[in-house]
């Protein structure tokens, strides 16, 4: 059997790497939605890894529910992408600074 | 009657008085308001005398009228004490305040506040008989209140003269300062005692005596000491002693009427009466009757001083009453107390007469006030002549008029006396008695006899008056001042039947009552007894006897020097005076300028306090308020939040990044250093 922690260090790295991708992304918006996915990802990594570890099947159960919740979420954020884009004309992160203070 | 029923119809009837003449006056006349008046005064002097008779046959009066407030333990009353003291000073102060409302009549015959001055000077009459009868120390000060806001009242009689208005404000203003150390005085007296009815705290007096308290922490005072000293520093106030003096002088705005009976006779005798009356306590404080002697020797000298060189004929009356003020001090701190009031009741006779008098001869001569503008009237005007004159011999002290009688037990008081700073209150009055002829029969000389300067008509001549107030003393005491025309004559009867009904006493009052008054029983109870009156009674052996003696004591010499010397200045070379004047330089200036203390007042208090108030607003109000307060804080507020708001990137990165590294920290928190997780 593969042991658990390197499930959880798998979800762990993913998550990471999506922080990383969500602060140092300057360029794409569409990369920063990604990144968000991939967080949600990594959860879901996290409570399948334990369903298993565990026998529990409602970890599996709550994936459903994470993964219904991302494509939601998803579908909203790349609408307020488009809707975006059609004002602002670009999808550099950079230019969404007007809530400067 | 009895002496309850007598002292309230005594006391009050000058109210009633008052408020009809005051409220109804405008709408009734002139005739109703001055008949109303002196109808009320005169029952009230009728019932002093009644009262005095009653005193005298052996009665005496310690009673309630009226509870104000009865509290846990104490109790504050309207009562009154009539006693020997009380019913004097009823007399005095009724009978002079009848002479003035008649003698009204005819000074404010033409002026428009005819029923308001009236109404005031019943008033006053009211509020120093209130003071006078009370039997507790907050009746005292009511009345105490009341007759210096009448004096405020009547000084700024005609309040459209700005002269007034400043009179009137500095005399309540310093009275106010002495009213502070009266307030403090009378304080005391309830804490230590738990009272303030004077029956209760002269008989806890003698217990409290050695008591001592520390109000800076270990410097022990005397609490008797304190309790006199603040007390005399109220009698400062109201008696005009130094340094407090400076309001008289200028009190001298009002009417000459008043200048009579308040500033001569009677509120400024309040705090000599107050003294007298406290001398149960004054007797337990040395240091008390100390200063009150140097203080009143100080005050007795260099007031008379300054009387030498004015000349404006209110004023040098004025200065005179300063100085015979501090005499009455002096013999109140030589623990004479009987003499001090015998000198009071004598003084307020001959006070009044020459106040009276000068007010006469202001109206022969259409109210100018300035001695040089005077001269050679004793021909013109008889009757003020003689009754000044009475009145001048009485100042001066000369045999065998009452001021003698009186000024001569004074200064053996202070040679018979053991307080320390007797000697050199004995050596200042003696001055003083030479001063105060000088001054007298300047006035007389000057004003009544050599060369006639009234018709000269320019009263703007070239000379202005040399001393400070040059504004009060020039001339027109009201507005509309009206060239003499023709010679001046007599004035009418109403102005000259008071001059002579107080010239009367000037003479015969000294001889007739010493006797009785000072060495007789005539004080009993009301006045403690001292070890001063007791040797001065050794060598008292009647009133002819006295003026026999006088003859080979200094002090009528002195007197007779003063009068010689004045005669030689004014009358035998009138060029001298000048010539003095021009040589003594300095000095000169230091009279003129009343020893600069209106001048000093006026830098250091008023000008001090316009200064901290413009101090308060430009650095308090302005800068640290305005400045640091509120503006500093929005202005503090706003550089934060300028600072604050660099936060606020509006990069949506920068704000995930935080939220993740606060989950983080948050996280690391709880495990590590909380191990809750």
């Amino acid at each position: 059997m593969i042991p658990l922690n390197q499930y959880l260090v798998l979800g762990a790295l993913l998550f990471a790497v999506s922080v990383v991708g969500i602060f140092l992304n300057r360029k794409n918006l569409i990369v920063l939605l990604m990144a968000i996915e991939l967080m949600l990802l990594a959860v879901n990594m996290n409570f399948i890894a334990f369903s298993h570890a565990r026998g529990d099947l409602a970890g599996q159960v709550f994936v459903f529910f994470i993964l219904t919740v991302a494509a939601a979420e998803s579908a909203i954020g790349l609408a307020i992408l488009v809707a975006l884009f059609r004002n602002l004309r670009s999808i550099h992160v950079d230019d969404l600074g007007s809530l400067k203070g | 009657m009895s002496l309850m029923t007598l002292s309230v119809v005594a006391a009050f009837a000058p109210l009633v008085g008052a408020i009809l003449a005051g409220f109804l006056g405008w709408k009734l006349g002139r005739k109703f308001a001055h008949r109303v008046t002196i109808l009320s005064v005169a029952i009230s002097f009728a019932a002093s005398v009644a009262a005095l008779w009653q005193v005298w046959g052996g009665a005496r009066l310690d009673g309630e009228l009226y509870t104000w407030i009865a509290g846990e333990g104490f109790r504050l009353q309207v009562g009154f004490l009539i006693d020997r003291l009380t019913v004097t000073m009823m007399t005095v102060v009724t009978f002079v305040s009848l002479m003035v409302h008649v003698y009204t009549i005819g000074y404010m015959a033409d002026d428009p506040g005819y029923q308001r001055f009236f109404a005031y000077i019943s008033l006053f009459t009211f509020s120093m008989m209130m003071l006078v009868m009370a039997n507790n120390f907050l009746q005292l000060f009511f009345g105490w209140e009341a007759v210096g806001l009448v004096s405020y009242l009547l000084i700024g009689f005609w309040y459209t003269r700005p002269s007034a208005i400043y009179a009137n404000l500095k005399a309540f203003l310093v009275n106010r300062v002495g009213d502070f150390g009266f307030l403090i005085g009378i304080a005391t007296i309830f804490v230590a005692c738990g009272t303030l009815d004077y029956g209760a705290v002269f008989g806890l007096a003698p217990k409290l005596a050695p008591a001592v308290v520390e109000v800076i922490p270990n410097v022990p005072w005397s609490l008797m000491s304190i309790i006199c000293i603040a007390l005399f520093v109220g009698a400062m106030g109201k008696s005009a002693q130094f340094p407090l003096h400076v309001w008289l002088p200028d009190s001298m705005e009002g009417p000459t009427p008043i200048s009579a009976l308040i500033h001569a006779a009677t509120m400024v005798t309040a705090g000599i009466f107050m003294v007298a009356r406290m001398s149960p306590l004054f007797e337990l404080s040395e240091t008390a009757r100390s200063f009150v002697l140097v203080i009143g020797a100080i005050t007795m000298f260099f007031m008379a001083l300054i009387a030498i060189v004015q000349y404006d004929i209110k004023r040098v009356v004025a200065y005179s009453t300063l100085s015979q003020l501090g005499y009455m001090t002096v013999a109140l701190g030589a623990s004479a107390y009987p003499v001090a009031i015998f000198h009071l009741m004598t003084h307020a006779f001959f006070k009044a007469v020459l106040f009276l008098g000068a007010g006469s001869v202001i109206i022969a001569l259409h109210h100018e006030q300035d001695m040089r503008k005077m001269g050679g009237l004793a021909k013109y005007m008889p009757i003020t002549y003689a009754t000044v004159l009475v009145g001048c011999f009485a100042n001066a002290g000369i045999p065998p008029f009452a001021g003698f009688f009186s000024k001569d037990s004074i200064v053996e008081a202070l040679a018979a006396t053991h307080t320390p700073g007797h000697m050199f209150a004995y050596v200042l009055a003696l001055g003083g008695v030479f001063v105060s002829a000088l001054y007298s029969f300047r006035l007389l000389f000057f004003a009544f006899h050599g060369e006639e300067r009234f018709a000269a008509g320019a009263h703007h001549g070239g000379e202005h008056a040399s001393h400070g107030d040059a504004h009060a003393s020039h001339g027109a005491e009201e507005p509309g001042h009206t060239e003499m025309h023709g010679k001046p004559h007599e004035t009418p009867w109403v102005v000259t039947l008071p001059l002579v009904l107080l010239a009367i006493p000037s003479v015969l009052i000294g001889g007739l009552t010493i006797g009785p008054m000072l060495y007789g029983d005539w004080f009993g109870s009301s006045i403690a007894p001292t070890g001063t009156m007791e040797e001065m009674a050794r060598e008292f052996h009647g009133a002819l006897p006295m003026v026999l003696h006088a003859f080979t004591s200094i002090a009528l010499w002195l007197a007779l020097a003063g009068l010689a010397t004045a005669y030689f200045l004014y009358m035998v070379r009138p060029d001298l005076p000048a010539v003095i004047k021009r040589k003594s330089g300095f000095l000169a200036t230091l009279l003129e300028r009343k020893y600069y203390f209106d001048d000093f007042n006026d830098w250091f208090f008023a000008g001090g306090a316009r200064r901290l108030g413009s101090g308060l607003w430009l650095w308090g109000d302005k800068t640290v308020i305005d400045g640091i307060m509120v503006n500093g804080t929005a202005r503090l507020i706003g550089w934060f939040a300028s600072v604050a708001r660099r936060m606020q990137t509006g990069f949506i990165y920068h704000y995930a990044f935080t939220m993740i590294f606060g989950v983080f920290a948050l996280l690391s928190f709880f495990w590590v250093y909380l191990r809750k997780l």
